[in-house]
């Protein structure tokens, strides 16, 4: 899935807030509406799907990974053999270092540069904002496939890359990017990069535009420069885009596979395999099944921790 | 009054690079799938003699058109059933009071943390049992159970953001349930609802771990994962590969250009509300 449906998940991720909450405001047709069963007939064919698919898989997936099997034959007990396997694996340890320093790419980057350019860029209407905004946008949109395809190109030898090195004197640092054992990671994590900022930048400049001007107008009137008045005023009226943006792009980068598996396919050798795709390539062509569910076991777990620990540290509930 | 003009500047300098750094390898894809299969270009200039045939010969060896075709049947299948079993149970769990609701919840939050990879390998070996792998309903069955943890959760958001008055009003007049969802909230929570189907469209289309793994026979894959292979099959063919990547992107180029509105309010406006 691309990174805007952990968008819309990471959205929908803020509603529960309200979901555990005791539920005043929707109680509004208490009883004998459409009958005793009325609000079980509604909510039966999501849930089945939801469960059919998600949640029963996902058990599943767990029940695998205590297993040795390759897909065919009968499943094999095999206790936690599997996580220490992967766990001691140097493929996985590379995976998750990988999958570190795409973080970094991924979503420090992006929410950092888009927080600051979105508070540079004046909060009057410019003329022309709906082009650009558009235009930020359209990564999040695109197929990462597409994406990832169109990278290739740009870091091809002969590629725009490596013209544009040319063209301003750096002749000696072109390469075939993508097959670089030291820069091959780099070069997926500006594609990454590329993804998110536009996003990102787009989510604070709406966030910014939210702000009561009045509170700018009193940071001026007690003499804050510029870079106080993003701290005082910028920033915590941002609060919420923050805790979504880096939400967003943290799980999207923990799961990264579209990419990684157009450009590079985790190469050269493993230098910028991740999870997902040590995954795939275990169950698939391994037929590694057991190692496989494990790594996905923790790799669920890594976003789920990542989750809420940042739902603690944003103070969303 | 200077400082204006400096800051107008600055802004107009940043948001113009942006916006370059991100055409620049979109445009670079349009540049390559126009130029001669014997030489590709790859730098930046337009070619001296436009290949437009490319597309032809894409279409045809590339098999788009039944990749598009397999990804269209997919992705309206997923939006028309996901939307409607959206739309009732966020109903439900907005308007209903009924024993057990927070504990039939608990399976949908579920549903909006976990990605694809989490539940790949049961997804496969459960749809290959059942015969569904190689066929789109082994995509679109997932899909819709992946899509209406939120779109559950949406609905739900919204049908609670309608006034009590009306609600009450409509009850008063005697509506049911189904009336006061069919006459009064669906026609108020249209903006909403466009959201959510052009959103599952957007992510059913741009969806490729799961037909990647699902769909195996050529004939059956959506067009990213159609792509995908492509990749593998014509690496040197470089402009085949680059009008093919355009095939794939444009349905839903064309159709953020038409409701982006509806995608960008949807997920930045939105994001936040909650």
């Amino acid at each position: 899935m691309s990174l805007a449906s952990d968008i819309g998940a990471a959205r929908g991720r803020r509603k529960p807030q309200r979901a555990l909450r005791p539920q005043r405001e929707g109680a509004v047709l208490k009883s004998g509406i459409g009958g005793r069963y009325a609000p079980y007939l509604c909510i039966f064919p999501a849930l089945a799907m939801s469960l059919s698919f998600i949640g029963f898989p996902l058990a599943q997936t767990a029940w695998y990974s205590l297993h040795a099997w390759d897909g065919i034959s009968a499943p094999e007990w095999r206790g936690l053999q599997n996580y220490a396997q992967v766990l001691a694996s140097a493929n996985f340890q590379q995976a998750l270092q990988n999958v570190g320093v795409l973080l970094v790419f991924f979503c420090i980057i992006p929410v950092s540069a888009g927080l600051v350019t979105a508070a540079i860029i004046s909060r009057r209407k410019l003329p022309g904002m709906g082009f650009f905004r558009s235009v930020l946008f359209l990564p999040q949109v695109i197929a990462l496939v597409v994406t990832g395809m169109a990278w290739r190109w740009m870091y091809s030898f002969e590629g725009v890359i490596n013209q544009i090195l040319t063209a301003v004197g750096l002749e000696d640092y072109t390469r075939i990017w993508l097959g670089d054992f030291d820069w091959a990671l780099l070069a997926v994590g500006l594609v990454m990069t590329w993804v998110a900022s536009g996003f990102s930048m787009v989510l604070f400049l709406s966030g910014i535009a939210r702000i009561d001007s009045s509170l700018y107008d009193a940071a001026r009137i007690d003499g804050a420069g510029p870079v106080a008045e993003f701290f005082a005023v910028t920033l915590p009226g941002v609060k919420q885009e923050l805790g979504v943006a880096v939400t967003i792009t943290l799980v999207g980068g923990l799961r990264a596979f579209d990419v990684v598996y157009v450009t590079t396919a985790g190469g050269p050798g493993t230098a910028t395999t991740v999870p997902a795709f040590e995954i795939y390539v275990t169950a698939f062509r391994d037929q590694a099944v057991g190692q496989a569910a494990a790594m996905a076991v923790l790799l669920t777990a890594m976003i789920l921790a990542a989750v809420l620990i940042l739902r603690r540290i944003m103070g969303m509930k | 009054m200077r400082r204006a003009n400096l800051n107008l500047t600055v802004s107009y300098a940043i948001l113009g690079l942006a916006a370059l750094a991100i055409l620049l390898p979109l445009y670079s894809i349009l540049v390559v799938a126009i130029s001669p299969q014997s030489a590709p270009a790859i730098g930046l200039g337009l070619p001296a003699d436009p290949q437009w045939s490319n597309f032809a010969a894409a279409w045809a060896q590339g098999n788009f058109g039944v990749l598009i075709k397999n990804s269209t049947v997919i992705a309206v299948s997923v939006v028309a059933v996901a939307v409607v079993f959206s739309v009732l149970s966020g109903f439900a769990f907005s308007m209903m009071e009924f024993p057990g609701k927070r504990l039939l919840f608990l399976p949908l939050l579920v549903g909006l943390v976990l990605p694809f990879e989490a539940v790949i390998l049961p997804l496969y070996y459960n749809l290959r049992a059942l015969g569904l792998t190689d066929s789109p309903l082994g995509v679109i069955l997932p899909e819709v159970g992946l899509y209406v943890a939120f779109g559950t959760l949406w609905m739900r958001a919204v049908f609670a953001g309608v006034s009590r008055e009306i609600v009450e009003a409509a009850r008063i007049d005697g509506a049911n349930a189904m009336q006061l969802l069919w006459i009064v909230l669906i026609p108020m929570c249209r903006p909403a609802i466009t959201t959510l189907v052009v959103l599952f469209f957007l992510w059913s289309w741009n969806e490729f771990l799961v037909s990647l793994v699902i769909l195996q026979d050529p004939l059956q894959r959506t067009a990213p994962a159609g792509l995908g292979a492509f990749v593998g099959e014509y690496l040197t063919n470089v402009p085949l590969l680059a009008a093919g990547a355009i095939y794939v992107a444009l349905p839903v180029v064309i159709v953020y250009f038409f409701l982006q509105r509806y995608i960008i309010e949807g997920l930045t406006q939105g994001a936040v509300k909650g």
